[in-house]
């Protein structure tokens, strides 16, 4: 890797480290895991911010979102094209986000983010039917996928308009045991 | 009640920023939703508001009037600008006392014609409509499309934010239209500078006025805390970044310029000083985070096993934390001191192994029993000699010795309550389990640590099957079993578990009593007989030593001594625990790893390669691979950690085996659960098990506390052995301290201190602490509950209105066919005006509950008067309304009104 200080100066680490849950080492760290990812494109020398973006194919290939069902909707989430095209600056926010440290409000906003699947700022039936097929692979019945839908939208719908927004989604997922403890990657 | 609305705001502002829209109506309504300030007023008064608006309107010709002039404008705008923050307090007072006057009103078209002169600034020209207020400054620059998106959310700031990202957005409009600027901007000659804040502050500089201070002043601690807590807002990282530098050179600025005079350069050291500081705090948290060892390992696991397993690792490294704490106290403060400073081996009795022994102190058959030489070193009880004061710094080890004894105890005792009561906050509020039973299964099902495929599978399959089971539980549910038969299956498994448990209590009662009344005779004599021998041989002991005491002392050195092997002992009861823990330890490991080796290693091999040559499918078929067996591992290590708590008193060294043993474990168990098992085909929950190893951690560190206790307080410690020797109780080292070492009068206000007379009104005192707290924490969970109660029925009356059926609870229904005439009939209409007003509103908004609550019918009023404490009434609503006619008396119960 060589000297830590060529890829990113001083000031860059301590604002990577002011603007994010991370700490120096995880930082170069994580540079290190998004420039292997793409060696050819990703420059070893952050010091000028390189506009690099890494293609969605190549982040969910990760080990750690490759499994995960919902993994393009997480990268897109983070993406600030919207199409899942990664720079560092996203990368290093999204891992922020997902790890051990980030506070629920910021965890749930960014949940509610990734399982709002066409970006209407609500959650709604086809969102929550999505979600559902993704987590079971598909393996219910789709009575069953209704009744549970519909099963969801009464449980957490405070407003009564069919949909979850984004208070519903706050109101519910702030009570969940085990949100914080799956929510979250470790890098 | 303004704080939370707050962070409410600055969440939902977050939540616009990146995108997510709270509301479509919100936007389009009017600025009731705006500003915060107002939005509580609104509520009470929504009249006085209107007529505010109107007064507004009113002063908007004049507005326009001055718009006329870009160069007058612009004047103004900048002195009223000067005068903001002042006014802005003043403004908040007249409206908390809803009093309108001119001087508000002054603010108010200030506020307007700085707005209206920036559009003009930018040339973008007025096609912002006419009725803008006071707050739709922010609206209209949202709705004006030619700024750029990011600095146009910004403008929903809430008040907090708002002096500040108004400038931001001047900065942007400036940055956009420096030419214009220039032309117009004669103020601007002195800074060249294109900072972010250098054209709003600019003029602010040369004139340091009080009010132009404390502005400054606290704009700089806005940046601050925006820099603090940058990290936690939901922004892009590019925006952050650009934020957080702008905030740093702001703050860079502006903050040498605070102070005057002399307090100027104190005021710069001290920033100085606290840069250092927060430099440093980093690299200290850097460092420390580096420190944690294991993290790769574990997160290796983690994405092959899930979080539950990895649950398992975290606990090993947290008791491996504490066992190192542990081991450094007792290590640092008590054997290395002995070793290094007491009399060597082999100097007095106790520190030599007996001549009978001495043949075989070096067998391995003996060692590996502890005893031989190993008996006899510092890592037992019976090596430490009783000497007060050691070595040339006289460390004082026998009392050393009986605090590590202690203060381990205590340390352990603090950090599991702590850990369990962290746990506890962090899983908080859980009442409401039933609730939202398929949203959880929905969005939190998932453990995003899941990296491996194999994994994934299992979980995809435990979560389909968990869907299933709550579909089919809910079909249940609805179709409304008889409750009776489940609660007698309840009543009947309990009453089958106690009948179990009673037999087998009588049982072990019964064999106990059987054999002690056949062995009475023999055994008993027997018993008796050993207790006698011993007892005697002791005596010998005592009197032979005292003998030799006074041999030597008698005749001079001329004789010389017996040499210590040969001296006659007692037997050293404390070394004897200590040994018999060290071996149980010992052998615990050897079991549980020899276990790992066979159980799944072998195992593994087994299923793996003869698989090829089998007759059936072993991978998937029978013996198949192992599974990582969370709980019995973890219960084997809370085991093994209550056997070191017990023993560690009478054996120092036993703390360093178990350093060593949770050290091996830990690679030992990573290689083993990486190599020779297979995910659970089980998910366990992770979360809810936390807090109960915990508490089964504290309770076995209390059982093994007790014994412990039990013997130093009551137990006559060995003659001849050990620190302690020679007192007639362990704990009468602290005595003998406070005797000879502290002056006078603190031995004299210690034996005040335990004088029964005090203790018994400490203790009573506590006692009454508590019984207090219990019955506040009682108080609080009832309000809670009714909270809840209330909240429940507030969603159900909500949800019953969208379906356009009346009411669903039949008490609710008869109640309103109950009301007088008069009440019936304003209802329908006022809640028809809710509704269409604000229709999407959040109902966690407290104001906003307040609102419908009002109007919503009267059970929720019951509830309102029974919390005790008064915070928790005031955010209650619908209290104003409870001298309602009509509705007092027929109050349902709050039993009944939940359903």
């Amino acid at each position: 890797m060589g000297n830590k200080q060529t890829i990113f100066t001083d000031e860059q680490l301590d604002a990577y480290q002011d603007c994010t849950f991370f700490t120096r080492k995880e930082i170069l760290r994580l540079h290190g895991r998004y420039h292997e990812m793409a060696p050819h494109i990703v420059p070893m020398d952050y010091t000028n911010e390189p506009d690099v973006k890494i293609p969605i194919q190549l982040i969910t290939n990760m080990p750690e979102l490759k499994e995960n069902p919902f993994k393009e909707q997480i990268v897109k989430t983070f993406s600030e094209d919207g199409a899942g095209n990664l720079s560092f600056n996203d990368f290093v926010d999204m891992f922020s986000v997902l790890s051990e440290m980030a506070p629920r409000e910021l965890k749930a906003i960014y949940a509610f983010k990734i399982y709002d699947f066409n970006t209407d700022n609500f959650i709604c039936k086809s969102d929550l039917e999505k979600t559902l097929n993704k987590l079971t692979r598909e393996e219910l019945a789709p009575e069953e996928v209704t009744l549970v839908c519909e099963k969801v939208i009464e449980e957490a719908d405070l407003d009564g308009d069919g949909k979850l927004n984004y208070p519903d989604f706050e109101n519910m997922i702030g009570k969940a045991p085990d949100f914080l403890s799956t929510f979250h990657i470790r890098i | 009640m303004v704080n939370t609305n707050k962070t409410k705001k600055n969440n939902r502002e977050d939540l616009e920023k990146i995108g997510i829209q709270i509301d479509a109506d919100e936007t389009t309504d009017t600025a009731e939703e705006e500003d915060d300030d107002n939005e509580e007023e609104d509520i009470k008064q929504p009249a006085k508001i209107r007529k505010k608006q109107n007064n507004r309107k009113s002063s908007k010709p004049s507005d326009e009037d001055e718009d006329n002039s870009d160069e007058d404008t612009k004047l103004k705008a900048r002195n009223n600008r000067r005068r903001l923050p002042v006014q802005n307090g003043i403004r908040k007072n007249k409206n908390d006392k809803d009093d309108e006057s001119d001087e508000e009103k002054s603010t108010d078209t200030a506020k307007n014609s700085r707005t209206k002169a920036r559009n003009k600034d930018n040339g973008k020209g007025e096609e912002s409509d006419d009725n803008s207020e006071l707050e739709g400054e922010n609206k209209k620059t949202r709705k004006n499309p030619v700024h750029n998106n990011n600095r146009n959310n910004r403008n929903n700031a809430n008040k907090r934010q708002k002096d500040e990202d108004n400038k931001k957005v001047k900065q942007a409009n400036s940055r956009g239209n420096r030419k214009g600027e220039k032309d117009n901007g004669k103020d601007k000659k002195k800074k060249g500078k294109s900072s972010s804040s250098s054209s709003s502050s600019s003029d602010s500089e040369d004139t340091l006025s009080e009010g132009e201070l404390a502005k400054v002043l606290e704009e700089v601690e806005e940046k601050k805390m925006l820099i603090a807590a940058i990290r936690t807002k939901a922004w892009r990282m590019k925006r952050k970044l650009t934020t957080l530098k702008e905030s740093q050179e702001f703050v860079e600025k502006f903050e040498g310029a605070l102070g005057k005079g002399k307090g100027r350069k104190f005021y710069a050291y001290k920033v100085m000083m606290m840069k250092k500081w927060i430099k440093f705090k980093r690299d200290f948290e850097n460092f420390k985070t580096s420190c944690i060892p294991w993290e790769m390992k574990i997160k290796e696991i983690e994405s092959h096993f899930g979080s539950s397993v990895a649950s398992y690792f975290i606990f090993l490294r947290w008791l491996y934390g504490i066992n190192l704490v542990l081991f450094s106290l007792t290590f640092g403060l008590v054997v290395i001191p002995e070793v290094l400073m007491g009399l060597p081996y082999g100097s007095i009795p106790r520190k030599t192994v007996p001549r009978k022994e001495q043949p075989t102190a070096m067998d391995f058959s003996v060692l590996w029993e502890f005893g031989g030489y190993i008996k006899y070193s510092a890592l037992f009880y019976g090596y430490y000699n009783n000497e007060r004061m050691i070595g040339v710094f006289k460390y004082r080890l026998p009392l050393s010795y009986f605090m590590v004894g202690v203060g381990s105890f205590g340390y352990s005792l603090m950090v599991v309550i702590r850990t369990m009561a962290r746990n506890a906050r962090e899983n908080g509020i859980d009442g409401d389990d039933g609730d939202f039973n398929f949203s959880w299964k929905m969005f939190t099902s998932w453990d995003y640590l899941i990296g491996n495929p194999e994994t994934a599978d299992n979980k995809f399959a435990s979560i389909t099957t968990s869907f299933k089971e709550s579909i089919v539980d809910e079909e249940e549910s609805q179709k409304d079993e008889n409750i009776h038969l489940r609660r007698f299956l309840i009543v009947l498994a309990n009453f089958l578990i106690f009948c179990c448990l009673a037999g087998s209590g009588y049982l072990i009662f019964y064999v106990v009593k059987k054999s002690q009344t056949y062995s009475t005779l023999e055994e008993l004599t027997w018993y008796q007989k050993n207790e006698l021998a011993e007892e005697e041989s002791i005596k010998n002991k005592t009197l032979a030593m005292v003998n030799s005491f006074n041999f030597t002392n008698s005749t001079s050195e001329s004789i010389p001594a017996i040499d210590p092997a040969d001296f006659p002992r007692g037997p050293c009861w404390e070394t004897g625990v200590g040994l018999e823990f060290t071996k149980l330890t010992v052998s615990d490991i050897l079991v549980t790893y020899g276990s790992i080796l066979v159980g799944d290693f072998l195992r593994a091999l087994f299923v793996r390669f003869i698989n090829y040559c089998w007759c059936w499918d072993l991978e998937y078929g029978f013996p198949s691979y192992t599974e990582f067996d969370i709980s019995g591992n973890v219960l084997g290590l809370i085991f093994n950690q209550g056997m070191i708590w017990m023993g560690t008193f009478y054996s120092p060294g036993l703390i360093g085996i178990n350093i060593l043993r949770l050290l091996t474990s830990m690679y030992f168990q990573c290689w083993a659960v990486m190599c020779c098992n297979v995910p659970q085909s089980r998910v366990f929950k992770a979360s809810g098990s936390n807090n109960f190893y915990m508490s089964l951690l504290l309770l076995i560190l209390f059982l093994s506390l007790l014994p412990v206790i039990y013997t130093i307080m009551t137990f006559t410690p060995s003659f001849d052995c050990g620190p302690f020797s020679g007192k007639t109780k362990m704990f009468e080292v602290i005595m003998e301290t406070i005797q000879n070492d502290f002056p006078a009068f603190i031995g004299k206000l210690f034996s005040y201190a335990s004088n029964p007379g005090l203790i018994l009104p400490g203790i009573l005192l506590m006692v009454l602490a508590i019984y207090y707290l219990n019955a506040t924490s009682k108080t609080y969970e009832t309000a809670n509950l009714e909270l809840k109660r209330k909240m429940q029925m507030l969603r159900d009356e909500q949800k019953n209105r969208r379906n356009n059926k009346y009411t669903v609870n039949p008490m609710l229904q008869d109640l309103e066919d109950l009301l007088p005439n008069n009440a019936n009939v304003n209802k329908p209409e006022s809640n028809q005006i809710v509704i269409g007003k604000q229709p999407n509103e959040a109902t966690r908004a407290n104001g906003k509950h307040g609102k419908e609550m009002t109007l919503a019918p009267p059970p929720p009023r019951m509830v309102v008067t029974k919390p005790p404490n008064p915070r928790q009434v005031s955010h209650i609503p619908g209290q104003p309304r409870s001298g309602t006619p009509g509705s007092g008396p027929r109050r349902p119960s709050p039993g009944q009104s939940r359903h």
